[in-house]
């Protein structure tokens, strides 16, 4: 599989899209079997596991809030959150296809709004992606908040 | 008519079994509690690891008092209100940093050594000819005189006299003593900033459903449960079971449960749920942490420190430990309808890094922002602040389990999912405001 800078700046909006457009399901299939999904606590963080994140998931976690976020019980969901995503062009930082590892570092704008009210937050996401059966997938997905040591208000849905 | 007139008529706003609605939405009511409740009680103020060294500093608010916490030159902690004794600018930002040996003023260059006393004015002269002797500025940064370290925990109280720091919390801080004894060292360290997050809701809200043991399998179902369904799918691969199901699982643990886990309560508004047991009880160890504890402290007395599972301690007003997971929480009071949450991590210092990525975990999953359990925590406070402004009826009911002569012994033990812990809160509420009724209001 021969992979251009387009494709990967591709495939990046492609997800913010699904995930405005709440296609969840879908969206759990980008994600390899071993995939994390990583929101820092600290400015420049490089410890995952040995102190506090705002989100180290893996799929086991993700799957979990994709299907709490339709449950007839989930009261914070009673009425839905919705977001959307306004990103910067995407750069890419690596096309390593014999090592299978590529890289795209993309500027953001995100608003979640639920009720009357509407939060802003803006940052940066990295995309580590690999190629698995012939399609790319999230190895890793960091989004490090420019305000990730604020106080925040809920953040129900994904950036 | 405001309560700031006749500040002693916040008291008829509680009985034994209710609360009035107006001690959680009127803000005449918040400005009472800051000018007394939260200074006639002992409030945590920070851990000694965030200030390992001389001039170390970490800045924070009492209340709603800026102060830092700040290792002096001789090693001593001193917890100093954060402005300058000139025009009041605040002398540090940073949460945490480290001054050397003194604080410099970046208006005016005033210095103050460490333990607040003023160093240096530029162009002292300019002050000889007027009464600066007499003014509170020759006092130098005002430093909070009440200053309890317990353990490396450190409290403060900013009212003068009143109750001492031992009577205050009497038997209670043998939940502290336990996350402590749970490091082989008997040592903590705070590891990494605080989860902030931030409330429309007032601040005892948060506080009692610390211990209401009533709600987690209602609350919860929707995220917990959600958790066991998927895993109980995933399980029949045979895959041991993760860190995060055990941490997030038992919240849907049923009422018979909680019931069982009883609730302890002491004078002056403590009190902890998981007397007997936890839905911290069932972590698995496979670090050889259980060997080393009774390495360090011998067989039976390690079995006894791992053996007490205490689920939340509330340290009235406004702390929350968990000793078996060493986080730590702490309920800042911004206004009537504003509380921001901290929570904080410990480090068992010695214990293996296992012991740290469980507790790391469980503060993100369970204390964040972004955590799926503490969403519909939220949701359910703030629903509450809107609902209570309903007028025809005015009253939160705190009666369940509530058979009279309460609050009479030092400790006391009750059925799980008892109110009795927020009633006990609200006794030490009506005693740490009552000195509305003998004092003036607003002090010196
Ligand atoms: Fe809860």
């Amino acid at each position: 599989m021969n992979l251009t800078e387009i494709d990967l700046v591709d495939f990046v909006i492609r997800e913010a899209r699904m995930l405005d457009e709440q296609q969840y399901e879908e969206w759990l299939e980008l994600f390899t079997e071993d995939g994390f999904y990583w929101m820092p606590l600290e400015f420049g963080q490089t410890e995952e596991k040995l102190t506090t994140s705002l989100m180290y998931e893996d799929l086991l976690l993700l799957k979990s809030r994709v299907q709490r976020l339709s449950g007839k019980r989930t009261y914070s969901q009673l009425p839905k959150s919705r977001c959307q995503h306004l990103l910067q062009t995407p750069t890419v930082d690596k096309i390593d296809a014999p090592n299978n590892d590529y890289r795209v570092f993309t500027p953001f704008h995100y608003v979640e709004s639920r009720n009357d009210e509407k939060e802003l937050y803006a940052g940066w996401m990295k995309h580590s992606l690999i190629v698995e059966d012939e399609r790319l997938k999230i190895k890793l997905k960091r989004v490090d908040l420019v305000n990730c040591d604020s106080p925040h208000r809920n953040i129900q849905l994904f950036i | 008519m405001s309560y700031l007139d006749n500040p002693s008529s916040v008291l008829s706003l509680v009985t034994d079994d209710e609360a009035h609605r107006d001690v959680y939405i009127a803000e005449d009511v918040f400005e009472l509690e800051m000018n007394h409740l939260f200074r006639n009680t002992w409030i945590y103020v920070g851990h000694a690891s965030q200030i390992p060294n001389k001039g170390d500093y970490y800045s924070t608010k009492i209340s709603d008092q800026p102060v830092l916490m700040v290792r002096h030159t001789d090693e001593t902690i001193h917890v100093l209100y954060n402005r300058c004794a000139h025009r009041g600018t605040k002398l540090v930002t940073d949460i945490h940093g480290n001054t050397g040996k003194t604080f410099r003023c970046p208006y005016h260059a005033w210095t103050y050594r460490t333990d607040g006393t003023l160093l240096g004015v530029p162009v002292r002269d300019g002050y000889e000819d007027v009464s600066f002797g007499n003014s509170c500025a020759s006092k130098g940064m005002t430093s909070v005189s009440n200053v309890c370290v317990y353990r490396e925990f450190v409290f403060a109280k900013l009212q003068d006299g009143g109750i001492e720091f031992e009577e205050f919390f009497g038997d209670s801080l043998s939940s502290i003593d336990n996350m402590i004894d749970r490091s082989p060292e008997g040592r903590l360290e705070v590891v990494g900033n605080p989860l902030r997050y931030m409330h429309h809701c007032n601040w005892k809200m948060l506080v009692e459903n610390q211990t209401d043991s009533f709600h987690p399998m209602v609350v919860h179902e929707s995220s917990a449960g959600v958790v066991k369904e998927i895993w109980e799918d995933m399980k029949q691969h045979g895959n041991a079971t993760p860190m995060a199901v055990e941490c997030i699982v038992p919240f849907t643990s049923s009422y018979s449960f909680y019931e069982k886990m009883g609730i302890r309560t002491w004078q002056n508004g403590h009190g902890h749920t998981g007397v007997h047991f936890s839905i911290h009880s069932d972590y698995a160890d496979t670090s050889g942490y259980v060997d080393q504890m009774k390495e360090a402290y011998g067989k039976e007395r390690a079995e006894e420190i791992l053996n007490e599972n205490r689920h939340n301690t509330v340290y009235f007003p406004n702390l929350m430990v968990k000793g078996p997971i060493q986080t730590l929480r702490l309920f800042k009071p911004l206004a009537a309808d504003r509380t921001l949450v901290e929570s904080w991590i410990f480090r068992l210092v010695g214990a293996p890094d296992m012991l740290l990525e469980r507790t790391a975990m469980y503060n993100r999953l369970i204390n964040a922002p972004t955590s799926i359990v503490g969403h519909d925590d939220t949701e359910v406070y703030e629903r509450a602040q809107e609902g209570l402004h309903c007028t025809n009826n005015q009253w939160m009911n705190f009666q369940r389990h509530y058979f009279g002569e309460e609050g009479v012994a030092p400790m006391e033990e009750f059925p799980g999912t008892t109110e009795a812990q927020m009633r006990n809160q609200f006794r030490a509420w009506k005693k740490f405001m009552h000195s509305v009724s003998d004092q003036s209001g607003v002090q010196a």
